[in-house]
């Protein structure tokens, strides 16, 4: 394992999310490579358990990254992972909500808002399909996903109710 | 085309309050939580509204979900409103992810823990699902809106061709057409 410099660890994802445009899954691959191929800080099953454990915490999925973070150097670790993920990004948006909120009806707002509303949405509904296809390994699978689609569509019952359920069908091995 | 929006008051607190509970209901992906919080329970965003700032939030570096905190909290209270939204948005789950951590370096992956992910998993594809589905229904009827759609979707989600790529092609051609249109 190579010694871990948390300066070079804090430079490195500050500069990924300053392109990390699409969101975390786009620096994904790259966050992989960084720790475990180049400075092998991390071997490849830690690196999944971590991302794994983060999925099932409550929050965004993006807190994985704290986590590696407080796993490989605790708090000073988990604030040089943390740190990056939030300022470039909650600056560029403060700055360009301060604009669009102060010229509302400003022609190219507009139509930036209104032509990529559809790529937006098309882009969700990959994501989508792209998770519903890496969970589910066979029709048991599917029909859990589809089944919670349509419930929510048409109940409005809490959802952490269907994920209780889902956690008890895997636990019970019918999944 | 743009239907003006009635800007409800809220305070710094509220929103601190409703960032917390979206986000420590948030298993398996912020977004169905993020909707159904500021659509449909607290009902400060309309459907389309929500749809807006989503995609203002996603041409932006960072967590989609994140940046949409900070422009409602914005939008509803200046920079201390956006903060207080952030510090609720994420606040908590640093914490929670920590306490997991912890227990991670003492009892390792347990098998009952990974088969109760995997059936969680299964059933947060679906409501990412459902999110979807009840998003594209404020997407005007027209075919220009759903070409687009389309064509984002299977650039990403069936060729798997780059995000940047696809989006460098098809964005600016979305947007030069609404803007000839005048929407």
């Amino acid at each position: 394992m190579d010694r871990l410099d948390l300066g070079a660890l804090f430079l490195h994802f500050l500069a990924l999310w300053c392109v990390a445009v699409g969101g975390p899954s786009a620096i994904l691959p790259d966050i992989h490579r960084y720790l475990v191929e180049v400075h092998h800080l991390l071997t490849n099953r830690e690196f999944v358990e971590i991302y794994t454990l983060a999925q099932v915490a409550p929050g965004p999925n993006v807190m994985y990254v704290t986590l590696i973070g407080w796993h490989l150097a605790g708090w000073a670790g988990a604030a040089a992972t943390t740190i990056p993920l939030l300022v470039p990004a909650t600056t560029l948006t403060l700055l360009v909500g301060h604009l669009s909120e102060r010229y509302p009806n400003a022609a190219i707002f507009r139509a930036v808002r209104s032509g990529l509303m559809p790529i937006t949405i098309g882009l969700m509904f990959a994501s989508a399909t792209i998770l519903m296809r890496a969970v589910n390994h066979d029709w048991r699978g599917y029909l859990i996903t589809l089944l919670t689609a349509a419930l929510v569509l048409r109940k409005s019952w809490n959802p952490l109710w269907l994920l209780a359920a889902g956690a008890l069908a895997g636990v019970a091995g019918m999944v | 085309m743009q239907t003006e929006s009635h800007k409800p008051s809220v305070s710094r607190i509220e929103l601190f309050l409703t960032f917390s509970r979206i986000s420590l209901s948030s298993f398996g992906g912020a977004l169905f939580w993020a909707r159904r919080g500021l659509v449909e329970q607290q009902r400060w965003l309309t459907e389309r509204e929500f749809a807006e700032l989503l995609t203002l939030g996603q041409l932006l570096p960072g967590p989609n979900v994140l940046n949409l905190t900070v422009l409602v909290g914005y939008r509803f209270a200046g920079w201390s409103g956006a903060a207080a939204s952030v510090a609720g948005y994420l606040g908590w789950p640093f914490l929670v992810v920590i306490g997991m951590g912890v227990l991670y370096q003492h009892y390792g992956a347990l098998p009952q823990v990974q088969q109760a992910l995997a059936g969680m998993s299964k059933v947060a594809a679906g409501l990412l699902l459902a999110t979807v589905i009840k998003l594209a229904m404020v997407l005007p009827r027209r075919w220009r809106s759903w070409l687009f759609g389309m064509l984002a979707f299977v650039g990403v989600g069936v060729m798997r061709w780059p995000l940047l790529w696809v989006i460098g092609a098809v964005a600016p051609c979305a947007v030069f057409m609404a803007w000839k249109a005048k929407e």
